[in-house]
């Protein structure tokens, strides 16, 4: 089976359209359907708890979140990610998505 | 709605991390006045940061003014209050040639219109608006170097119209309160 891929993003942050072009692109390289992505809107601050929701974009994979948001606060906000050549970021780094789906691939045929 | 180009810009004063205050006056303004409507917690301001330091550093010579605001709802965003700014000025002072100013009653952001951060306004010698937008065209991309804005401070240290007087900012949405 595949990978549950989740998309979750506050429309007050102008970064979801990218992180969604970045994740289509990362599910095809690792040949996965690109259109399979749960896409959520986070709408307020009670919807950001439900869903313990530390910025937008958050992406899940089989509900891991794609990089750790150790103590991050629950906020609807930009999440600010770190890109692996040092910059700040408003997405992930496309390599840190493709290394999550490999490895929820992995886990995924290791388990079956 | 935010200040129109060629329009006054609004004079203000406000209490900075170091101390001290800063703002725009009524009259006596330098060549040049840039103002940053920023934050701490938005990515996008955090991307620009270093382009917008290396501005203040490079147009000092010429007698231009950097100013940053953070203007942000600092309840619902603690990391955006006064106590947050001077610690993140202390961690790294070499990062700030220029003033870090908190808009605790939000007036000076809205006087301005100012819509994200960062947000971008550069005032000519009479205190007008010059111009306002993004820093440049591309907060992922360093070697931009705020071109946009550099352009514009390169017009108005000439005493020419600004070239590409607006722009859309980009960023993370001013976090307003209540």
């Amino acid at each position: 089976m595949p990978p549950h891929v989740e998309l979750l993003f506050w429309d007050g942050c102008p970064s979801h359209p990218r992180a969604l072009a970045d994740l289509r692109a990362a599910l095809a390289d690792t040949g996965l359907d690109p259109e399979s992505i749960e896409l959520r809107e986070v709408p307020d601050e009670a919807a950001a708890a439900r869903e313990a929701f530390t910025g937008s974009p958050t992406i899940r994979i089989d509900g891991r979140d794609v990089v750790d948001p150790g103590g991050e606060p629950v906020m609807l906000a930009c999440r600010v990610y770190h890109r692996r050549d040092g910059g700040i970021s408003p997405v992930p780094d496309p390599d840190d998505l493709r290394e999550a789906l490999r490895r929820a691939i992995t886990t995924e045929g290791a388990s079956s | 709605m935010s200040l129109r180009i060629g329009a006054h810009a609004p004079p203000f004063d406000l209490p900075a991390t170091d101390g001290t205050s800063a703002g725009v006056a009524l009259e006596s303004n330098p060549p040049a006045t840039v103002i940053v409507f920023t934050c701490n917690h938005c990515p996008y301001a955090l991307a620009w940061h270093d382009r917008i330091a290396a501005v203040a550093t490079d147009y000092a010579e010429h007698g231009v003014e950097v100013l940053n605001i953070n203007s942000n709802d600092a309840d619902r965003y603690p990391r955006d209050s006064f106590e947050a700014m001077v610690r993140r000025v202390e961690a790294d002072p070499d990062a700030w040639p220029m003033p870090y100013l908190h808009d605790e009653t939000q007036d000076v952001a809205e006087a301005y219109g100012a819509t994200t951060t960062p947000d971008v306004f550069v005032l000519d010698p009479e205190g007008r608006v010059a111009y306002r937008g993004a820093p440049d065209s591309d907060w992922e991309d360093p070697h931009e170097d705020a071109d946009w804005l550099r352009g514009a401070l390169d017009d108005v240290l000439a005493g020419r119209p600004v070239g590409l007087p607006e722009t859309e900012p980009v960023g993370c949405s001013i976090k307003w309160r209540g």
